[in-house]
């Protein structure tokens, strides 16, 4: 029995692994406990005890670059997903300064799935949208798992709108598993909700950029995922809909979700190639939860870049370059 | 084969070709919601409408435009768009043989059929989802012909009516069909700012990445009676939140309560309605 993802449930084998590492990562694990237990040992000065030490540090390092130089598609979705994975707040506390979170879609409530406010990159004014899962168990289930639900895309609608009266450039941060189907999305109208998202992002006269961080998972994700510049973290993933939702329909099982990423092209590599990404932004070994200072400062640069580029367009050409755009997709 | 064997098939053979001959196939045929078995011809004349329990049946997108549209002066757009497996999409069969065989079962390249024409004197264009192609999916090809129908509609300055019936997005083509609602959701806000009317009618049923785009972002949002329509399934949200779901739950007549469609239209009415909404916004007369 799993959870509708597919998921196992703890047992035994699970309880042995760390749980910090992927299944695909268990080598790491076991190399990073003798350096950890190495360096228990090793607090009585002797050297050759340090030596040991850097040498299996270095290869550890080795080993995680040659495990992820060739990441399965459903290996990146595992990454993806990893519950130490940096969530849009911790983007927005690291990249930004001066932020103010701003909450409600005026009409309903206010959705903390989406979180949303304005704030100061290098100086400059912008208006933040993330998807946000929610890191501890009561996190999680405040913020939905990251699901929104109508008011959270209303909610980034309003605020999008701010943004283009007060020519703030908007910048996203996706991660959902997608938006909630459940009874009070579909009352209040989720289909909606998003493709009105669609239709005015498309005509948003201020610039809007993309950033999947982490799960980048249908209509949910694009919601908030149309604009005049798309990127993906390298170890992100973007689907529409997914692996096991992919599988359970094809294969009427949820085993072979690995098929499905597969088949389906889930990663920045593919989507680059399609035309539909336009950036992969390099995470650091092992993935951005590795060393998340480091992913951010990386982040930061290509964002202060590309909000330069695209204000130094007119308003007029920034819009007619994104229609052309997305006239474009799939030609 | 034995002697028996060859008896026994000879009679079974014989015995299917008298009961065929006797009724030709397909001159009734059952409701599924009242189980009446209908006469097919007498069907038809009711445009495909349960005259016992005013089921409205799915019909395919040449019939849906075929009783829509006057008879004269029909153009058809975007026919030259055909797919193309841009991933090579393979599970249990590949995708280019799957397409292959919805081809030749329905007739059609894709899942959506554009037109341009008249309705009741009217220049219109009028696109129809074929529900029996793929599940009605959006692909590539489904976005790019409802973008080139509405290009027209634009440049022309006249109205689009879109019949939809569709499961939502095709998986076969992955993040393409992701991008057809972002591009389909342009093109409709570009009519809007130019003022030209477009009119979603919904159809059993509409899901997914269509309903979360095009389908909902009508000037006019409406649905056929009964009529199923919502961004994730009945199964997806039973299993969610693991319990029964209302009777009614996204019928046409639930999206009217909750203020998602303006109205619904039984299929007898849909040229008389549609025509008259037009008229009011282009401020003419219907003939």
């Amino acid at each position: 029995m799993g959870d509708k993802r597919g998921r196992k449930p703890p047992n035994q084998e699970l309880a042995k692994m760390n749980l910090n590492y992927l299944d695909f990562e268990q080598p790491i694990a076991v190399l990073e406990a003798k350096i950890e237990e190495l360096r228990l040992v090793g607090s009585d000065n002797d050297l050759n005890i340090t030596e040991e030490i850097s040498k299996l540090q270095d290869k550890s390092r080795k080993l995680t670059a040659s495990i992820y130089s060739d990441l399965s598609p459903w290996q990146v979705v595992q990454v993806a997903r990893h519950p130490q994975r940096p969530y849009s707040s911790d983007y927005i506390k690291r990249i930004f300064t001066d932020w103010d979170e701003l909450h409600g879609d005026r009409h309903f409530g206010d959705d903390h799935a989406i979180i949303g406010g304005v704030a100061r990159l290098d100086g400059k004014p912008v208006m933040v949208i993330g998807e946000e899962k929610g890191r501890s168990v009561p996190e999680k289930v405040m913020r939905n798992f990251g699901m929104p639900k109508p008011e959270g895309y209303r909610k980034a609608l309003r605020l999008m709108e701010m943004a283009e009266r007060f020519k703030m450039p908007v910048l996203t941060l996706i991660d959902t598993p997608g938006a909630y189907p459940g009874i009070d999305s579909e009352e209040r109208g989720i289909s909606e909700a998003i493709a009105q998202n669609l239709a005015v992002m498309s005509r948003l006269r201020t610039p809007i950029i993309c950033t999947v961080i982490g799960e980048g998972s249908s209509g949910g994700a694009l919601a908030i995922g149309v604009g005049d510049q798309l990127n993906m973290l390298q170890y992100s993933t973007y689907f529409v809909i997914s692996p096991e939702g992919c599988a359970n329909i094809i294969w009427k099982t949820v085993e072979k979700a690995p098929d499905a990423a597969k088949a389906m092209g889930v990663t920045s590599t593919v989507l680059e190639e399609l035309g539909i990404v336009d950036e992969t932004i390099p995470e650091p070994l092992g993935g951005a939860h590795r060393n998340i200072d480091e992913m951010c400062m990386t982040l930061q640069g290509k964002l202060v870049d590309q909000v330069d580029r695209l204000c130094a367009l007119s308003t007029d050409e920034l819009l007619d370059t994104r229609y052309k755009r997305l006239m474009s997709y799939g030609n | 084969m034995s002697w028996l064997d060859k008896i026994v098939t000879n009679v079974v053979r014989k015995d299917t070709k008298r009961v065929e001959s006797k009724v030709p196939e397909g001159l009734w045929k059952k409701c599924l919601k009242c189980a009446a078995v209908l006469y097919r011809p007498e069907l038809e004349r009711n445009l495909d409408v349960c005259p016992k329990c005013d089921h409205h049946m799915r019909i395919g997108a040449r019939r849906r435009l075929d009783i829509f549209l006057d008879p004269q002066e029909r153009h058809e757009i975007g026919a030259d768009v055909l797919p193309v497996d841009r991933l090579k999409f393979k599970d249990v069969k590949k995708y280019k043989d799957r397409l292959t065989q919805a081809q030749k079962d329905t007739g059609e390249k894709d899942a959506l059929v554009a037109m341009k024409g008249l309705l009741k004197g009217m220049p219109v264009v009028a696109v129809a989802f074929e529900f029996a192609f793929h599940g009605g999916s959006m692909g590539y090809v489904v976005g790019e012909r409802f973008t080139r129908a509405a290009q027209v509609a634009l440049e022309e300055k006249i109205p689009l009516v879109c019949f939809s019936a569709t499961g939502g997005a095709r998986m076969q083509e992955a993040l393409i069909s992701l991008m057809q609602m972002a591009k389909t959701s342009a093109v409709i806000e570009r009519l809007k700012m130019a003022g030209v009317p477009y009119i979603s009618i919904m159809t059993d049923p509409v899901y997914g990445g269509v309903s979360a785009s095009l389908a909902l972002l009508g000037d006019i949002n409406a649905a056929e009676p009964g009529a199923r329509a919502g961004f994730a399934g009945p199964n997806i949200i039973e299993q969610t939140i693991r319990q029964k779901l209302p009777k009614g739950f996204q019928r046409a007549e639930f999206l009217l309560e909750h203020g998602a469609i303006d109205m619904i239209i039984a299929r007898e009415n849909m040229r008389d309605k549609v025509a008259g909404l037009l008229a009011k916004f282009t401020n003419s007369k219907v003939a």
